[in-house]
């Protein structure tokens, strides 16, 4: 269980984090999004116990990260930004070291340290030195430190940065496969991680919290949500028929791709609506979708209204 | 208090202490910095004793011209052993790293300071010929060689924590380098006229006095001459105290911002 109450962090007169309150349960992974500066990685600083909050609490599986925060950091994984680690030392030194500092000796000590090094697949590369591997392992060993000692609560600040698309894939199972007793945050860039690995999404911006709910939720408050879109080459007069129908709100023509995109109104099912007139004025459709909501519109709206806030 | 609820890791027999220790020591065997302080040392230690020291045509069987040279020596040396200690995890990120792991600061600190004095103790180990060598040419007073050595190791260790707690307030090693370089000078000459001049004619006397007092050569000159005053390895152990405390809460003080 990771807690925040009222967590806030003022830098002179800018509020980098203000006033958030978050509770991720075990089994739950939370993406955290916002933009450049919305006090992501702030939160998760004051969190991870390298940053004092200004106000309000942080609790992680119950231990205050002020009063006690050694039992705080021993229940907790933490990756940090930018996966930082000991450039002169091979990985299994470094690796040591981290275990060692966890008071991970002996058999068990041995077992878990082996367990993740199996995990994150990182023999191949075990007696070499850290700073002469690819971003990817780097990663990927900085990852390994915050799951030796199997904590009950993780934060990842940013995981899959810097990783192909395949080992982007094997870390949202890694994710997925621990959620299921762990409680989890992520932070990321890529919207797409939060279908992938995530179960419920946070976005923050001007280190504020704007929405939060499953991603199914967040989908819903797109303009998206129940659109319908399609390709139809010369189908300009189907488009000004359907946009007349007062179900529709607007229709959409992407000036790259052609595609057609029809917006409910107040997200009402158009769906066989549309078809019916697709179907009467005899348009031949290619690529027929029901949009569920996208994340992305539901996040520049989210975070673009901040943008206008702090123009005015 | 945290003890209590540290049922997270089941086997306990390592420590953080003893983690960051370890990796600091093993880092100075092999990153080529410390090498270079060792050949250095070991070195300008010989060369300054047989040139600058005129070891032989003083025909007297001690030490004296070989420690002479120690504060020289050290004042450029362990600046520079470690100016990395603070700056380089504050430029690498690797601080985030290693103030989220469950050490408290004082513990990294002091870890820190320990594994780079036992690696400074070792190269002022390696310089053992000499000892062989005056005992070899003469009878010389071991007891005041001894005291040489352990004056040379404490004052060692005074420029170690200052240079230590100074690396914490820079991410640029060459700054904590300088930075460290003009406090160690300013202790090393607290009681030369070159510090007490400028005092004195500020007209502030009282802070001359006390400053005097605080002269890192005058009490390595004072056990190198073989009398172990109480007082003189006093002074060593609170300097070295309070850089380490110092440079603790500067550590503390850093989350806070």
């Amino acid at each position: 269980m990771i807690e925040t109450e009222h967590l806030g962090k003022r830098y002179s007169r800018i509020d980098a984090v203000a006033d958030l309150s978050l509770k991720v349960a075990p089994g739950q992974v939370l993406a955290l999004l916002g933009p450049n500066g919305a006090g992501k990685t702030t939160t998760m600083r004051m969190i991870a116990g390298f940053l004092m909050p200004g106000s309000g609490r942080a609790r992680v599986c119950g231990h205050d990260v002020v009063a006690e925060p050694l039992a705080a950091r021993r229940a907790l994984g933490y990756l940090p930004e930018g996966a930082p680690s000991y450039g002169e030392l091979s990985v299994a030194e470094f690796l040591a070291f981290a275990a060692r500092v966890r008071g991970l000796t002996g058999v068990s000590g041995r077992r878990g340290l082996d367990e993740t090094i199996e995990r994150l697949q990182l023999q191949p590369v075990l007696a070499q030195g850290i700073e002469t591997l690819s971003k990817g392992y780097r990663r990927r060993v900085c990852l390994a430190q915050a799951l030796l000692h199997d904590p009950p609560a993780l934060i990842l600040d940013e995981p899959t940065d810097g990783l192909d698309p395949n080992q982007q894939r094997e870390v949202h199972a890694l994710i997925r496969n621990m959620a299921r007793d762990r409680a989890i945050i992520v932070s990321t860039h890529a919207l797409g991680e939060v279908r992938a690995a995530c179960n419920r999404v946070a976005i923050l911006a001007q280190g504020r919290l704007r929405v939060e709910g499953t991603p199914a939720e967040l989908e819903r408050q797109s303009r998206f949500h129940h659109a319908v879109s399609f390709r139809a080459p010369a189908s300009a007069l189907a488009c000004e028929m359907l946009g007349r129908l007062p179900e529709v709100d607007a229709v959409e023509v992407d000036p790259v791709d052609g595609r057609v995109t029809v917006f409910p109104r107040d997200g009402q099912e158009i769906f066989h609506a549309v078809v019916k007139l697709l179907d009467e004025q005899r348009v031949r459709v290619d690529e027929l979708q029901l949009e569920r909501g996208r994340l992305e519109d539901v996040f520049r709206r989210v975070t673009g209204d901040a943008d206008v806030a702090r123009a005015a | 208090m945290s003890s209590m609820t540290a049922s997270a890791t089941p086997d306990r027999r390592g420590s953080p202490f003893a983690g960051v220790f370890l990796r600091e020591l093993h880092g100075y065997l092999i990153t080529p910095v410390a090498w270079l302080f060792s050949v250095i040392f070991l070195l300008s230690a010989g060369a300054f004793t047989f040139y600058l020291g005129a070891f032989f045509e003083r025909g007297q069987a001690d030490l004296d011209p070989f420690f002479r040279f120690h504060p020289w020596l050290y004042l450029v040396l362990v600046p520079a052993l470690a100016m990395r200690l603070w700056a380089e995890e504050r430029r690498s990120g690797t601080l985030e790293l290693l103030m989220t792991l469950p050490i408290r600061a004082w513990q990294a600190v002091l870890a820190k300071f320990l594994a780079a004095w036992l690696y400074i103790g070792g190269a002022l180990a390696l310089t053992f010929p000499m000892w062989l060598t005056v005992n070899y040419l003469g009878q010389p007073d071991n007891g005041v060689i001894l005291a040489g050595y352990l004056g040379s190791f404490l004052m060692a260790g005074a420029f170690l924590a200052i240079s230590e707690c100074l690396s914490v307030l820079t991410r640029s090693q060459v700054i904590a380098f300088i930075l460290a370089l003009a406090v160690c000078f300013l202790f090393l000459l607290a009681g030369d006229p070159l510090v007490q001049q400028p005092l004195l004619a500020l007209g502030s006397e009282r802070v001359a006095d006390a400053l005097s007092g605080l002269s890192l050569l005058a009490h390595f000159q004072a056990i190198a001459r073989g009398v172990l005053d109480l007082g003189d390895i006093a002074y060593f152990v609170l300097t070295i105290v309070f850089w380490l405390a110092a440079n603790t809460l500067v550590l503390a003080a850093r989350r806070g911002g």
